[in-house]
């Protein structure tokens, strides 16, 4: 486990070095928040009863979503891996006594990390003290607010499981841009990164949110802004669960799988 | 300590020819080569031995190299070190050997090199005060006591690969496979990499596996060769008796005070200049003292010195020899 953490540590320090890059952000992601806000106003000023979400809860739905961005967002891939891949360096990291899976599973965990710890703060802060109707609200108890880190946490860790399936496919393709795009697009709007879920058609809703995408910032967003609560919360955080340990060992099947007939790439 | 029986491994290479239209056609239709890598390999090697793998780009090295430190599962044969089988006990293997593929960099780009030790020291589960001993031994022998805390990212490459092989040793592995270890590096470098590894195989009893283009760090350091050629094993023995067995000539260069010099059969001048020559005797029809009494009796030789061929000139001849 200590060789895990160190793991863990190392990528988070080396990700905490870029700190234009972090400005950069959390800029981006102030105003793209800022944006998406004004956009759906207009809607809402119109006609708010045809929405299924309160206008506060979408604000902090938005809110949230770019905060925690880098946690959650497929895009998000740890580079380090996918070139070491195609260059063949990975040769080194088999070199070591540990097994591929859970060193890259912490790895790119520490990278979201890293990137999320940096920007989080400064835009939940400073959207906790816009005027209203901008205002990030504070959740409604201290039940919801834990029940919102348990399902964020693991969320974070179905996105991370699920990233590693690109890693892997990687290993046949060799280049992950045709892959990624593909998952992108998909994990972006299932996982109601575009527009919340609770915006889907009502049919096509309840299926997509028993898709594993459903279970990834969905969950957690909607559990703080108070759109899913009681008894509801246990069974969706049971679902998010679910999913994490299937992604998981499909994971490290697929990833034993490639070992078994992985080249290393370059002389 | 390694045993390898039999080894191959088979890589499929897609090929097609230059251009558009060929491009659009491997679209649809790929042509698959089979290049064998590695045909058929055995060799065994003891510990404490020094062994130079030797061969043109593209013969195998690399490969048997992965094979060896278990990154690469060959299609048939077997290799048992240290009793394992590498690629099926790849975890439990890798803790006794060290890698340092020149090409390729195992430190943390972002961080001072010592994090990257900090590093290996929790995945290899070395015990501190291991720890602390063998890095003070690195830091000491290969002078780099500063340079551990910079970045990755601002050393120079001399400085770098010396960091590298500290960090393929921090865990006293009994083996050490150096893949290209010199590569690129300046002359300063390059000996005290070589001073380096000669001391570490005298004191620690580590066997090292080399594979290098530099004839001059197989001529320093090892003692036995492996040339391969096209996956296949051309030839294993010691340096010396390669060198005597493929090499007739020895070479003079002379400054001498005097007019021409006749030579006899045998001798031929590479470079004749006034007061100065290159000559090349063939040890098969006389004896390098002869060649010197023959000189000696027709000019005033002022200096002299003998030369056997270059072990690039030896290498370069075993080339040509097996055709790779």
């Amino acid at each position: 486990m200590k060789k895990y953490m160190s793991l863990l540590r190392m990528r988070f320090i080396s990700g905490i070095q870029y700190r234009s890059a972090a400005l950069a952000g959390i800029v981006t992601q102030y105003v793209w928040g800022f944006m998406l806000i004004l956009g759906f106003k207009a809607f809402y000023d119109a006609d708010a009863s045809a929405f299924p979400m309160s206008f506060d809860a979408l604000v902090s739905y938005i809110w949230l979503n770019q905060a925690f961005l880098a946690m959650f967002m497929p895009w998000i891939t740890d580079t380090d891996i996918l070139e070491s891949i195609r260059d063949g360096s990975v040769a080194y990291e088999l070199c070591r006594p540990v097994q591929l899976y859970p060193m890259w599973f912490y790895k790119s965990m520490a990278n979201r990390l890293s990137r999320a710890v940096l920007r989080c703060f400064p835009i939940i802060i400073a959207a906790l003290f816009l005027p209203r109707p901008f205002k990030l609200l504070a959740p409604s108890d201290f039940g919801a607010l834990s029940a919102f880190l348990l399902s964020l946490f693991i969320g974070f860790l179905l996105v991370v499981a699920f990233g590693m399936i690109t890693y892997i496919i990687t290993f046949y393709t060799l280049s992950s841009n045709g892959i990624r795009i593909v998952i992108i697009g998909t994990v972006e709007f299932f996982a109601g990164s575009i527009i919340p879920l609770p915006f889907f058609p009502e049919n096509i809703r309840k299926i997509v949110e028993l898709l594993p995408f459903a279970s990834m910032q969905n969950v957690a967003l909607r559990i703080y802004s108070g759109d899913i609560i009681g008894i509801e919360i246990i069974f969706r955080i049971v679902l998010q669960l679910f999913w994490f340990i299937a992604i998981y060992l499909i994971g490290n099947y697929l990833m034993r799988k490639a070992m078994r007939h992985v080249v290393i790439q370059g002389g | 300590m390694i045993q390898v029986e039999h080894i191959s491994k088979t890589f499929k290479v897609s090929r097609r020819s230059a251009g558009f239209l060929e491009a659009f056609k491997a679209l649809f239709h790929r042509e698959y080569e089979c290049v064998k890598a590695l045909d058929d390999i055995s060799f065994n090697i003891d510990e404490g031995e020094m062994v130079g793998y030797i061969g043109p780009n593209g013969a195998g090295k690399s490969s048997t190299i992965k094979v060896l430190s278990g990154i690469l599962t060959p299609d048939s044969g077997s290799c048992h070190i240290n009793g394992r089988i590498p690629w099926k006990e790849r975890t439990a293997h890798v803790k006794d050997i060290g890698v340092v593929f020149g090409q390729r960099s195992q430190l943390w780009w972002d961080v001072p090199v010592v994090d990257s030790f900090l590093l290996l020291r929790d995945i290899y589960k070395i015990p501190d005060k291991l720890y602390q001993n063998n890095l003070d031994e690195l830091v000491n022998l290969l002078d780099i006591e500063q340079i551990i805390r910079t970045p990755t990212r601002q050393l120079s490459l001399g400085q770098r690969m010396r960091c590298e092989i500290a960090a393929s040793l921090l865990h006293s592995p009994k083996i050490l496979f150096l893949d290209e270890p010199t590569i690129g590096l300046d002359a300063v470098s390059k000996i005290a990499v070589r001073d380096f590894i000669l001391e570490l195989n005298r004191n620690h009893k580590t066997t090292v596996i080399l594979t290098t283009h530099d004839m001059q760090d197989i001529e320093y350091l090892t003692k036995r060769i492996i040339l391969i050629g096209k996956g296949k094993i051309l030839m294993d023995g010691s340096l010396e008796n390669i060198r005597k067995e493929y090499t007739d000539t020895k070479r003079l260069t002379i400054d001498f005070i005097g007019e021409d010099i006749q030579l006899v059969e045998g001798m031929k001048f590479i470079l004749q200049e006034k007061n100065h020559g290159v000559i090349d005797i063939d040890s098969k029809m006389l004896t390098v003292s002869d060649a010197i009494s023959i000189l000696s009796s027709q000019v005033k030789l002022n200096d002299i010195s003998v030369t056997g061929p270059s072990v690039d000139e030896v290498v370069a001849q075993l080339y040509q020899k097996y055709h790779i």
